[in-house]
């Protein structure tokens, strides 16, 4: 799966109170979310319906609040993927329950400014630079991580997972006390 | 080659049977508790059902606190609750916690022994990792780790490596749990544990309360931890023992245990500590702060609303006035925590110096309410986080101290040291 397009730049540690404001955290779908993508950080446009398709940040993108808020708004907007040295650790989790994609690749993010053009293709591992022509390989999910992200996210590879016998959930209320 | 505190729980609870794990794997795991709240809850729920399954795993497992944006702020909070009312109804669940019940989550899951040592604890908050004070493994996940944990009981973890800091030396007068745990964070930083767990140890920490422990594994996601733990012992017991709900295991680190890193840190120059603006890791010594002008003070939150932290706000606060320029917002962790500050004459203390009191509350911490910061406001906060706007407008600022130096600051109205107001 290829995509392109251009670069929003982002430093190190994007919190999560920068990407979605708590004050609105009385919604939960996408579409609402995103109206309020990056509206946290001063001076730069809220992302909104005319984003750049690629969010390219520094170390501990995400960092702070368990909010799958983030990625939901991040989604929201369009962004096809999220480039960043590293990703805090509840964000890299909600990112590939929810399937937003996310890479983690120093060099390129090193390397790449503001509006630069990517072409970003998940199924090799590839991330291409334009501007500079140089193409970066970042090391591959673990399979476990793979079988999500290609499920679709955590709710359809734990569907599947039930409907194949390999969990078994409750269905009559268990009459143990706490 | 031994294994840490963190590896023996998650050994102790893989879903395939108990066995052995290394940092790196990825392994899949059974959870005692899984808990969310009236804003991780409503998408929880919403992948649950997507799930298509009926009933959650086990009822007395799941615990949900309305607590954030509690009483109702508005229209949207209130309807985001009904969501959860609901599913804690249709679902029969013993632990769901509503106003004038309730309290801040993580004040309230151990003082109700719904926690204990050697639990594996989800949590749809970042803040989970508070649990951690008792020995347990708890961790902070997003909505749809959690609405699967509800549905099967499990959830998969990276097993992390483990970072361990030691305390040694003499605590100075007013320095408590959250100094320490500012400190750390500005050795560290704020992605100094990332993708770890962190076991803090030493003969400081074995010295400290169950307040300032909980104060201090709180925080640890503020480093990036996956985890902050403490061993289990007296203090743990004595804690634990007449609270808990089930009976609990204990898990030690071994001696030959491997850790990433080790971290000492020699706590007697250590003085009370503010983080600047706008990373928990820019912190300062109070002594060198500056001349800092505010224009509110929180005191309470899953960081710091127990009744110690209260006490140390009250002892500063007795026989004062609250700055004519400062707003200070008082908040009990729980009912219970409110309670015992009324009976030991806190809460009068607090109304009498000008504090306003609330109930039980997220509310300031995320900028959500009771207390949200206008462009250009500065607080001083016993909570958690200072990044930009976190409590309000992105212009407004937030210095994060334990309760003396807020207590100190509100009677100032500029950031003072706990000495100052006693002099």
């Amino acid at each position: 799966m290829k995509m392109t397009g251009k670069v929003w730049k982002y430093g190190d540690n994007v919190d999560t109170d920068a990407i979605i404001p708590a004050r609105y955290l009385n919604v939960s779908t996408p579409e609402e979310l995103a109206r309020h993508c990056m509206e946290g950080i001063p001076g730069l446009a809220v992302i909104g319906m005319t984003a750049s398709p690629f969010i390219v940040a520094g170390e501990n993108f995400g960092c702070g609040s368990s909010r799958e808020h983030a990625p939901l708004a991040i989604k929201g907007a369009g962004i096809a993927c999220v480039v960043a040295k590293s990703f805090a650790r509840i964000f890299y989790r909600n990112s590939i329950n929810i399937g937003l994609p996310i890479l983690e690749c120093p060099q390129a993010v090193e390397e790449t400014e503001q509006g630069d053009q990517l072409t970003v293709d998940l199924q090799v591992g590839t991330i291409t630079n334009e501007r500079t022509g140089r193409t970066y390989q970042v090391p591959p999910f673990p399979a476990f991580i793979m079988d999500i992200i290609q499920a679709g996210g955590l709710v359809p590879y734990t569907r599947q997972r039930i409907e194949a016998g390999h969990l078994a959930c409750q269905t009559e209320i268990k009459g143990e006390n706490l | 080659m031994g294994h840490t505190q963190t590896e023996k729980i998650i050994a102790a609870h893989l879903a395939d049977g108990a066995g052995t794990v290394r940092p790196g794997d990825l392994v899949e795991v059974a959870v005692d508790v899984v808990l969310s709240n009236d804003i991780t809850a409503p998408i929880a729920i919403r992948e649950f059902e997507r799930l298509g399954v009926e009933r959650v795993f086990d009822p007395a497992r799941i615990v949900m606190v309305a607590d954030h944006f509690v009483p109702n702020k508005d229209i949207k909070s209130a309807e985001q609750c009904a969501r959860m009312r609901q599913f804690a109804r249709a679902q029969n669940l013993p632990h769901y916690f509503d106003v004038g019940r309730m309290g801040i989550e993580h004040v309230l899951l151990p003082e109700q022994g719904l926690v204990g040592p050697g639990d594996v604890v989800v949590g749809a908050d970042s803040h989970t990792c508070t649990y951690g004070a008792l020995g347990a493994l708890a961790t902070g996940m997003g909505s749809t780790d959690i609405g699967v944990a509800m549905a099967t009981g499990r959830v998969w973890l990276r097993v992390p490596e483990t970072i361990r800091i030691v305390y040694h030396g003499r605590l100075r007068p007013w320095v408590g749990g959250k100094d320490l745990i500012l400190y750390t964070i500005g050795r560290i930083g704020v992605s100094g544990a990332l993708y770890k767990a962190i076991e803090f140890a030493g003969p400081v920490s074995d010295n400290l309360s169950m307040a300032g422990r909980f104060t201090m594994a709180n925080m640890a996601i503020e480093a990036g931890g996956k985890a902050g733990l403490f061993a289990v012992d007296e203090t743990t017991r004595a804690y634990v023992d007449g609270r808990a709900r089930r009976p609990y295991r204990v898990y030690q680190a071994d001696d030959d245990a491997n850790y990433a890193q080790v971290v000492e840190i020699d706590v007697s120059q250590i003085e009370p500590q503010v983080a600047f603006p706008h990373l928990p890791e820019n912190v300062r010594p109070v002594s060198q702060a500056g001349d800092v002008r505010i224009d509110q003070v929180v005191i309470g939150s899953c960081t710091n609303g127990r009744l110690e932290d209260l006490r140390v706000a009250a002892e500063l606060l007795r026989g004062r006035q609250v700055h004519a320029g400062v707003r200070c917002i008082v908040i009990p962790g729980t009912q219970q925590v409110y309670l015992d500050a009324l009976r030991e004459g806190l809460i009068e203390v607090f109304v009498e110096a000008g504090a306003a009191v609330s109930t039980p509350t997220c509310g300031p911490c995320l900028g959500g309410h009771m207390g949200v910061l206008a462009a250009g406001e500065r607080a001083v906060s016993t909570t958690n986080r200072n990044f930009r706007g976190r409590m309000g407008h992105p212009e407004s600022e937030v210095y994060l101290t334990g309760p003396a130096v807020a207590a100190a600051s509100a009677v100032e109205g500029r950031i003072a040291g706990p000495e100052e107001v006693r002099r």
